[in-house]
């Protein structure tokens, strides 16, 4: 049975490459897509529940006992965050058709989004440092071909940098592991994690995990790692744009976690006390972003750093409120930015431009983008009873626990300011006098899978006594290393 | 032997930069390649250079050189060469579309 | 009309071009168990077409080789992921390989491993996308 662990990473690797060959029969991609990604997520769905049910589930790849070949594992916190990827790429792969051109669905667009989930899934499951890196470029890969989809000048313009960015980020990632190898002598991350615990320089084992580090950074957007970011990211389609912002950042997020939870927690005093800094600084600097946009893309875009800054925070804390807290937000944020995302496509669509000034009482003939959009700028910036809530009191109290108090007030504050940068498009934007210009057009299709989203982040606010229990074990077990060692290396 | 190969990986790796902070397209793309080969180096003089024959199972052999390198490399290659040659049609096509090479004037405000 | 001068890179394709395509099949089914494998080979056959699409031009060859070599792609990676699927089938753990000796006439006795089947589908693969890239930008002009 332990070949599950690998369904999540086939199955859209496969879809992928049948939708290669159907790419001039839009009806028919489009069906196949909807089809597999809903298999999969019954697939994904039934592989957490044997998680959760019976523990971590291994899968040793060729038949290569553990340190020495590559592992894929299971485990409480990657199949959490692949169900989630799973969730969302299910709303996306139903909102495409409406969102994108029949030329760009040609264009292979479905072979690169199951591709981009393939390395998602993939960078989640995979127990070998080296294998994270084959994955990220998977994604990385797939990200490449979709920021470019349609090829206009501005694309162009701006993938440019962004592959550049991660093509640097991705050498520098080779660079350590090399290091890594050298020191420890293996990729294998349950043998580096136990092998970290005998070697007796930590100099050297410090100096590589601020240059991993310094890499995840990157592909999370970190301050002060984040320039790249906003802007490349709402040049394409806004569904692919969507799936940029709910899970590239994330992935890059989760490695940090994944890392300085198992391996490098030889110096909490150092590494997690400098993660609060910029966690906090993070924070500030992406809702200045947010606050200093009228792009209403870039503004959801600059609403990125904020949340990493959040999930970031209760990494630094390391404690088990913290760490709960950051796996529920990084839960919760993947969802609802999936949703702004593409809500925000659906107003710029609607409204013929993104320009908040040049808007206006779009409320008269669409009521419902205006309260959905409402009803997400609350789960985002966590009132109470929304999924948001939960996550920043549990990453609050992790705060408040390890004494840092200035954090807390950093995180309110840009809570606050964050709800002012999303209201300002519906201030602006819906209110106000309408521009008779504009043509009315249909929103028919788009909201379904918004409002999907918006039930289920709500259903994990609201539903948060079913689901923190889940949450909690996750935490309880990144605390403690030994449990991952031992579910892969069987001793 | 190890020394050797280090400091050209790390030559390779100044170079590198300085290709990338350039301004013309082309030269960034031959900084990045060689940047990856430096990393490459890197990975190989990370397992030792040469400790034994090659890594494939042989009667009367007993000293293998470490074969987890190799395949780090080779994986790592591939990956570059996939890139690079994604990066070359990208910047073509940038710079067609752009009419310019330059990274100076390849930015701007407008994101329509 | 301008005429190209190329009589000599035609005369040496037409040589070098069969050396090198049986070299390259040479280094595929080496690849297991000596140096060689998909990833060359592949890289030298499409040294190979690429060569031919010089000396030749585009429209000659596009009509002794009436592949389209972006479909390529999706059939290389299929026989790749295939192989590993055999797993599911056998029931042991993902990319599971195994080798077998055969006796084969002519050849005699040869041994024969399923990564074999694998290295095929990364042979088409690199195959496939490195001459659409290469055409990509060739063609544009």
């Amino acid at each position: 049975m332990s070949n599950l662990a690998v369904l999540p990473i086939i199955i859209p690797l496969i879809a992928g490459i049948l939708l290669a060959f159907t790419n001039t029969n839009v009806r028919l991609s489009r069906a196949l897509t909807q089809i597999l990604t809903v298999v999969n997520l019954g697939v994904v769905s039934f592989i957490a529940w044997k998680v959760f049910q019976d523990g971590t589930i291994v899968l040793e790849t060729g038949d290569w006992i553990a340190p020495y070949g590559i592992v894929l594992v299971a485990d409480s916190l990657a199949i959490t965050l692949v169900l989630t990827t799973n969730i969302i790429a299910t709303a996306a792969v139903f909102y495409a058709p409406h969102s994108l051109s029949i030329e760009k669905e040609k264009h292979y667009f479905y072979p690169f989004y199951f591709f981009l989930i393939t390395g998602v899934s993939g960078a989640f499951l995979t127990g070998d440092l080296f294998n994270l890196f084959v994955f990220y470029e998977v994604l990385l890969m797939a990200s490449y071909a979709l920021i470019v989809l349609g090829g206009n000048k501005v694309q162009l313009r701006e993938s440019i940098k962004y592959v550049l960015i991660n093509l640097f980020s991705s050498v520098l990632f080779v660079t350590a592991i090399a290091f890594l190898y050298g020191v420890v002598g293996t990729v294998n991350m349950a043998q580096i994690a136990e092998r970290v615990q005998e070697v007796e320089q930590f100099g050297i084992l410090t100096t590589i995990a601020i240059l991993l580090f310094f890499v995840f950074g990157t592909k999370a957007a970190l301050f002060p790692l984040y320039y790249w970011m906003p802007k490349s990211y709402i040049v394409p389609n806004p569904v692919i744009s969507a799936l940029f912002g709910a899970l590239l950042t994330k992935v890059g997020i989760y490695s940090i976690l994944r890392v300085f939870s198992l391996i490098f927690v030889h110096k909490i005093d150092l590494t997690h006390e400098t993660f609060i800094w910029i966690a906090g600084l993070t924070m500030i600097f992406g809702v200045i972003g947010a606050l200093s946009t009228n792009n209403i893309k870039l503004i959801i875009a600059y609403n990125i750093i904020p949340a990493i800054g959040f999930i970031m925070m209760g990494i630094g804390t390391f404690n088990q409120a913290g760490l709960s807290g950051s796996v529920y937000y990084l839960v919760h944020d993947m969802i609802i930015k999936t949703a702004l995302f593409l809500l925000v496509g659906v107003i710029a669509y609607v409204a013929g431009t993104s320009d908040l000034r040049k808007m206006g009482g779009l409320i008269h003939h669409y009521p419902v983008l205006g309260w959905l959009l409402f009803i997400s700028a609350f789960v985002l910036a966590g009132i109470p009873p929304f999924s948001g809530f939960i996550g920043k009191l549990l990453l609050l109290k992790g705060a408040l626990q390890g004494d840092h108090i200035f954090i807390v007030i950093i995180a309110l504050l840009s809570s606050l300011l964050i709800l002012y940068s999303v209201m300002k498009i519906f201030i602006r934007g819906f209110w106000g006098e309408e521009n008779p210009l504009v043509e009315k057009r249909t929103t028919k299709g788009f909201i379904a899978p918004i409002v999907f989203l918006l039930l289920f982040s709500i259903f994990i606010g609201i539903g948060a006594e079913f689901i923190y229990p889940a949450i909690d074990s996750v935490a309880v077990y990144l605390l403690d290393p030994e449990i991952y060692i031992d579910s892969v290396l069987k001793e | 032997m190890e020394f050797i190969v280090i400091v050209l990986a790390g030559i390779l790796f100044a170079t590198a930069i300085y290709n990338l902070l350039q301004k013309q397209m082309l030269r960034i793309i031959i900084g990045t390649v060689l940047l990856s080969h430096g990393a490459h180096l890197m990975i190989l003089t990370m397992g030792k250079l040469k400790r034994g024959k090659p890594p494939i199972l042989e009667e009367g052999v007993a000293n293998y050189t470490d074969p987890l390198p190799q395949a780090l490399i080779l994986t790592s290659i591939v990956i570059s060469f996939g890139i690079t040659s994604l990066l070359l049609v990208l910047a073509y096509r940038t710079a067609k579309t752009n009419n310019t090479d330059n990274m100076e004037q390849l930015r701007g405000e407008t994101n329509e | 009309m301008y005429k190209p001068n190329d009589l000599i890179l035609r005369t040496t394709t037409s040589l070098i071009a069969f050396i090198l395509l049986g070299f390259a099949v040479y280094l595929l089914l080496a690849g297991h168990n000596s140096p060689g494998g998909g990833f060359v080979g592949g890289l030298v056959t499409s040294a190979a077409v690429i060569l031919m699409y010089m000396a030749y031009g585009m429209e000659t060859i596009a009509k002794i080789i009436p592949v389209n070599f972006r479909t390529v792609i999706p059939v290389g990676l299929l026989i790749a992921v295939g192989t590993g699927l055999g797993s599911f089938v056998f029931d042991v753990p993902f990319l599971s390989h195994t080798f077998g000796y055969f006796n084969v006439p002519i050849f005699g006795k040869i041994e024969l491993a399923t990564a074999m089947l694998f290295d095929i589908g990364v042979y088409l693969t690199v195959l496939g996308v490195t001459i659409t890239i290469i055409l990509n930008i060739a063609n544009d002009q």
